[in-house]
């Protein structure tokens, strides 16, 4: 649906600058993510360090896009579809920064990893790591394009992450049970693949917050399910 | 909305002033002990329309009511139907303070005076009391034969709201009351009608949505002499149906 614009041209650039810095933000921590995993995977312990210092950014710009969300709050009240994008948006904001400190603590095992022989081959994480990095794009995405479908999708593939999940986990059980001394290299490895998961789940949290913001449909509490069949707003009332 | 709550309800009515047609066939029912907020850009209709709720654009030449407006059942346009009698039952408080220039008291007392009240005794507790509920008791009880022309705009205002219920209307229709007043005599205004809703169906036409959106229950967005959307408050300001009432809740205008 095409939106008028706000006859407060200010305001509109306001709102459009809030938009643009959380694709920003989007931005830089799927690229941590990205490079932390790297670092494990090409035992590249400068490109995890990179990733810990490239996290004060992250935390600017998180300070930063809050403040102006609550400044207008305060000089805007605004209404409706701005209201739902404003609360939606600190929200937002504030799982990517989240998104950020994980992939900050991928990034910290990865080097203690790197200190040592590796275990094994690593080939579901950089499945887990590409499906996480593309529900943060699409939930974005669905942001920027108003696409309730592509929300709904990220919610459906936070299934396939925690099943990946659940299966390094058992994986390196065994390698524990088998031999004692990987227990620390395990359990390092079951670490990333649970900040993984929980990546996914803020992916799933933003694609929520975009549901809200579309519909006004609170779905943060529902299972998967009966978002996909489509409450409308029209059906509540 | 169950019907069944609704004190005044208007069915298909349009209104003209000489040949222009300023209200196009507004179906609404106002429900009883509610506040509902009418906004829209001006010249949308909502104060046209809250005057004909009660006559009080019979005052203007050249205009013309199709349709019903049923108060209590009963249609008010009916010729049999005092209009003055019709006003007694619902008031009215306009967007300017317009006390008498007389004191106080007699601001309070003149319509109770003129339709038969004129014990003495009576008109103390009855000026009293719609002070007390128009929250201006206090500040007025030791000034009573001042001149109402003494006080503050938004002490004027709330004596206009203390006028109207001196005749114990069963509504009160607010236009714009509070346009010209300052913040805290805004907020003492706004804090007056949540305390007037549990005896008084109030319908305010107001320019302040975030006015709107704090006092009324319910709220219908005008646009060019017709009703966009009516609907529960918190639902229209957070989740309007149409987007024409969301383009003008958000700024969007023109």
């Amino acid at each position: 649906m095409e939106q008028k614009l706000h006859t407060s041209r200010q305001y509109e650039n306001e709102l459009r600058e809030i938009k643009e810095n959380l694709m920003y933000l989007g931005v830089l921590v799927e690229k941590a993510i990205g490079e932390s995993v790297r670092s494990l995977l090409e035992r590249d312990t400068e490109a995890a360090r990179s990733v810990v210092d490239g996290d004060e950014a992250v935390d600017r710009l998180d300070e930063e896009i809050e403040e102006k969300c609550i400044r207008l709050l305060a000089i805007r009240q605004p209404a409706a579809r701005d209201l739902r994008f404003i609360t939606a948006a600190i929200k937002i904001n504030a799982h990517l920064e989240r998104i950020g400190d994980m992939a900050v603590t991928i990034a910290r095992k990865a080097a203690a990893l790197n200190e040592e022989p590796q275990l094994k081959p690593y080939i579901d994480l950089p499945r887990m790591a590409e499906t996480a990095r593309g529900m943060i794009r699409k939930s974005l995405d669905a942001l920027i394009r108003e696409d309730i479908d592509a929300a709904r999708e990220v919610r459906r593939e936070d299934e396939v992450v925690d099943s990946l999940n659940e299966q390094i986990f058992r994986e390196l059980l065994t390698f524990i049970i088998e031999d004692p001394r990987t227990t620390h290299r395990a359990l390092l490895i079951i670490q990333i693949s649970k900040s993984l998961e929980r990546i996914s789940d803020h992916a799933t949290s933003i694609a929520k917050a975009v549901i809200y913001m579309i519909t006004g449909e609170n779905v943060r509490h529902t299972k998967t399910d009966e978002t996909v069949t489509g409450a409308t707003p029209e059906d509540n009332r | 909305m169950k019907e069944s709550n609704h004190i005044i309800t208007t069915e298909n009515v349009n209104f003209y002033y000489g040949d222009f047609k300023a209200l196009q066939d507004i179906t609404m029912g106002f429900e009883k002990n509610r506040v509902t907020a009418l906004i829209g850009p001006s010249g949308c209709g909502k104060s046209t329309l809250l005057r004909l709720l009660n006559r009080m654009n019979d005052l203007i030449d050249g205009t013309r009511v199709e349709g019903k407006v049923l108060f209590e059942g009963a249609d008010i346009y009916d010729p049999r139907v005092d209009p003055v009698d019709i006003r007694r039952r619902i008031g009215m408080v306009f967007q300017k303070p317009n006390p008498f220039p007389k004191s106080i008291f007699k601001n309070v007392a003149y319509g109770p005076r003129v339709n038969g009240v004129c014990r003495k005794r009576d008109l103390d507790a009855l000026v009293e009391k719609s002070l007390l509920q128009a929250s201006l008791w206090n500040e007025v009880k030791d000034i009573l034969d001042r001149s109402a022309m003494t006080l503050s705009g938004g002490q004027q205002q709330r004596l206009c709201i203390a006028r109207a219920l001196a005749m114990k209307p069963d509504v009160l229709l607010m236009d714009e009351p509070t346009s010209a007043l300052d913040p805290v005599s805004t907020a003492k205004i706004e804090e007056l009608i949540e305390e007037l809703k549990k005896d008084y169906t109030i319908i305010i036409v107001t320019h302040n949505m975030q006015q709107a959106a704090r006092v009324s229950d319910c709220t219908g967005f005008f646009y060019l002499g017709r009703v966009i959307e009516y609907n529960r408050t918190d639902l229209l300001f957070t989740t309007p149906e149409k987007k024409q009432t969301e383009d003008y809740i958000t700024g969007r205008f023109g």
